[in-house]
């Protein structure tokens, strides 16, 4: 197990790493002076000496290898440097939106998995309406875009029947609506992939042994045949929190919600690479550690894996 | 949302081969005539509407739908139905580039990680790796920090975040492939290497891919469409439906039809390449059990 968990945080590491470096060469290989886009793109007519002062202040003027180096060192003590456009560190600037987009993606999964369990539960009991609405949240899920999906709930609840926010406000009422839109395509995700293992599951020996102990059929189903089926949507928790985070970006966008997201897509319209390397690579760890969790449940509740 | 982890694993090894005869289902006609009529639109906009996208007449502005223009006028009263149909070339073009340049790119991934060793197969699923880290559109976005935006971009961009999903599938296909009886047989044969993979292993690891791509296609229109609503890939007053659902973000509350229409061609879209990829998975499937 020491083993196991040892390789995968160099794997972690190595990930970041790549990540870091791709970033670094990918905007050399740019043309285009980047002395020049920190002062505003070559439409702002910098003087000469405020280019030289900008490549030495960032370190410019010395060779790629040296650039290089010192960029990955700084890095490694987790100094992200100072935000183009904000001229701010950039860690605190992360550290200020963390929260909010942790706060707004835990609930959206926890709200996701709920509705999935119970959908599946649901379908899987032979309901025609239960098949319906499961398919209908699967198509859903395939097929709206998370904006699209926004501005629908902001159109029925907001602008409709009053009831909810259109932008976020704080406290819970403003939650309400961007936590559904993130949870409801994930939700007909989740619920498809356990709905086909519940499914199996209900067919297999052990429900059938379970049975003829003579155990409900509700027994049965939360006793026995839902912890098989929901591994494999456990292991897709890690791929799902991703999606959420890129979901994120475009909710935080549509709600107003300040956060992690919305700072990115800021950052990328105004191409502050500091700003966009920092979010990238706390994004990327935080996938990573989730990943890590989810392989790391999987073993404790499928013993099979732990022989492989 | 596409799984790319589970979507692979369900074929067996057999040659895959169409079924000819089979029976449509309602929700593949529905899917087959959703499809044929956004390739009329993409193809002969003008037969759908012949009216020009970008003409407008202030006059005009913020009708609600009604006999004369089907889906209301927009801020500057350009008819909305005239610019859906107009998008749909546009948004249909943008989703089929990306996928083949996701797909194009899994392939070498995929094909040197399955048959090129051990350091070539340990070096790509590094790579799959790190791009799988940057989930869905983390990875464009990224991508477009550095490049800059624009409609290749966003293009490049959604490609390579379909890429590394695809590549495992190959990767993994290819390895079931190899495996198989016609390649031991192909071997014994004495048929080179190369000829095996692109005669024998390649065409029966990639058939499966194609009715991903389908999957695909509806995936990549939602994700290019993302962007440009987010104002990095085509930008209005151009008619492409993300961007004219970013038009009409403000006026949510006055004119809910800049809002529903668009979002509804590409919901439509998504959905028929959604429907049409799982009955292709699924007949493929039935023949070889």
């Amino acid at each position: 197990m020491l083993r196991w968990v040892a390789a995968k945080v160099a794997g972690g590491a190595f990930v970041l790493w790549a990540i870091a470096t791709l970033i670094f060469f990918g905007l050399r290989l740019i043309p285009g002076d980047p002395a020049q886009a920190l002062l505003g793109g070559p439409g702002s007519q910098a003087s000469e000496e405020a280019l030289a002062l900008v490549r030495r202040e960032h370190g410019l003027d010395l060779p790629l290898a040296e650039q290089y180096l010192l960029a990955m060192g700084r890095l490694a003590t987790g100094d992200l440097g100072t935000s183009y456009s904000l001229r701010q560190d950039v860690l605190t600037l992360i550290g200020e939106q963390f929260w909010g987009t942790l706060l707004l993606t835990v609930l959206s999964l926890a709200t996701a998995w709920a509705i999935a369990l119970l959908l599946a539960t649901w379908a899987t009991r032979g309901s025609r309406s239960g098949r319906a609405v499961a398919s209908g949240l699967e198509v859903v899920a395939s097929a709206v875009p998370h904006f699209w999906l926004a501005s629908m709930l902001i159109l029925l609840f907001s602008s409709l029947l009053g009831l909810l926010p259109p932008v976020s406000v704080e406290g819970p009422s403003g939650l309400v609506l961007p936590v559904l839109t993130l949870a409801l395509p994930l939700a007909g995700f989740l619920a498809q992939v356990m709905r086909e293992s519940l499914a199996d599951a209900l067919e297999s020996p052990f429900v059938l042994s379970a049975r003829a102990r003579g155990e409900s059929e509700t027994g049965v189903r939360w006793r026995h045949a839902i912890r098989h089926a929901s591994l494999p949507a456990i292991s897709l928790s890690g791929w799902a929190f991703g999606s959420l985070i890129s979901g994120a970006v475009v909710v935080e966008t549509v709600f107003a919600r300040p956060g992690l997201g919305r700072s990115l897509l800021n950052a990328v319209t105004a191409r502050d690479i500091p700003m966009v390397t920092g979010i990238a690579l706390v994004s990327a760890l935080a996938f990573v550690l989730v990943t890590i969790a989810t392989d790391a449940i999987d073993r404790v509740a499928d013993p099979r894996l732990r022989r492989a | 949302m596409t799984a790319p982890e589970t979507a692979g694993t369900a074929y067996g090894t057999a040659h895959v081969a169409a079924r000819p005869g089979a029976r449509l289902t309602a929700g593949e006609v529905i899917s087959l005539a959703v499809i044929l009529l956004l390739a009329a639109a993409a193809l002969v906009p003008q037969l759908l509407a012949p009216g020009d996208p970008l003409a407008i007449s202030p006059t005009e502005a913020f009708q609600a739908p009604s006999w004369q223009h089907p889906f209301g006028t927009d801020e500057s009263g350009r008819d909305v139905y005239t610019r859906v149909v107009h998008g749909a070339g546009q948004s249909l073009l943008i989703g089929l580039a990306a996928t083949a340049i996701g797909i194009g790119l899994a392939l070498v991934l995929g094909t040197l990680g399955a048959v090129g060793g051990r350091a070539l197969d340990f070096a790509t699923t590094r790579i799959n790796e790190v791009l799988f880290a940057l989930p869905g559109l983390l990875l464009a976005l990224v991508f477009i920090a550095i490049v800059g935006p624009g409609v290749t971009t966003t293009t490049i961009a959604v490609g390579l975040s379909t890429a590394p999903g695809y590549a495992r599938i190959i990767r993994s296909r290819i390895l079931a492939v190899r495996r198989s009886g016609y390649v031991e047989a192909a071997v014994v044969l004495g048929h080179g290497p190369l000829t095996i993979l692109g005669r024998h292993i390649l065409p029966n690891a990639v058939a499966p891919v194609f009715v991903l791509a389908t999957l695909g296609v509806g995936q990549a229109i939602v994700w290019a469409s993302s962007l440009s609503y987010l104002g990095l890939g085509v930008v209005p007053p151009a008619a492409e439906w993300g961007a004219m659902l970013s038009a009409g973000r403000p006026y949510i509350s006055v004119a809910w039809w800049l809002t529903v229409f668009p979002g509804l061609a590409i919901v439509a879209t998504a959905a028929s390449a959604t429907a049409l990829g799982r009955s292709l998975q699924s007949r493929t499937r039935q023949e070889q059990s």
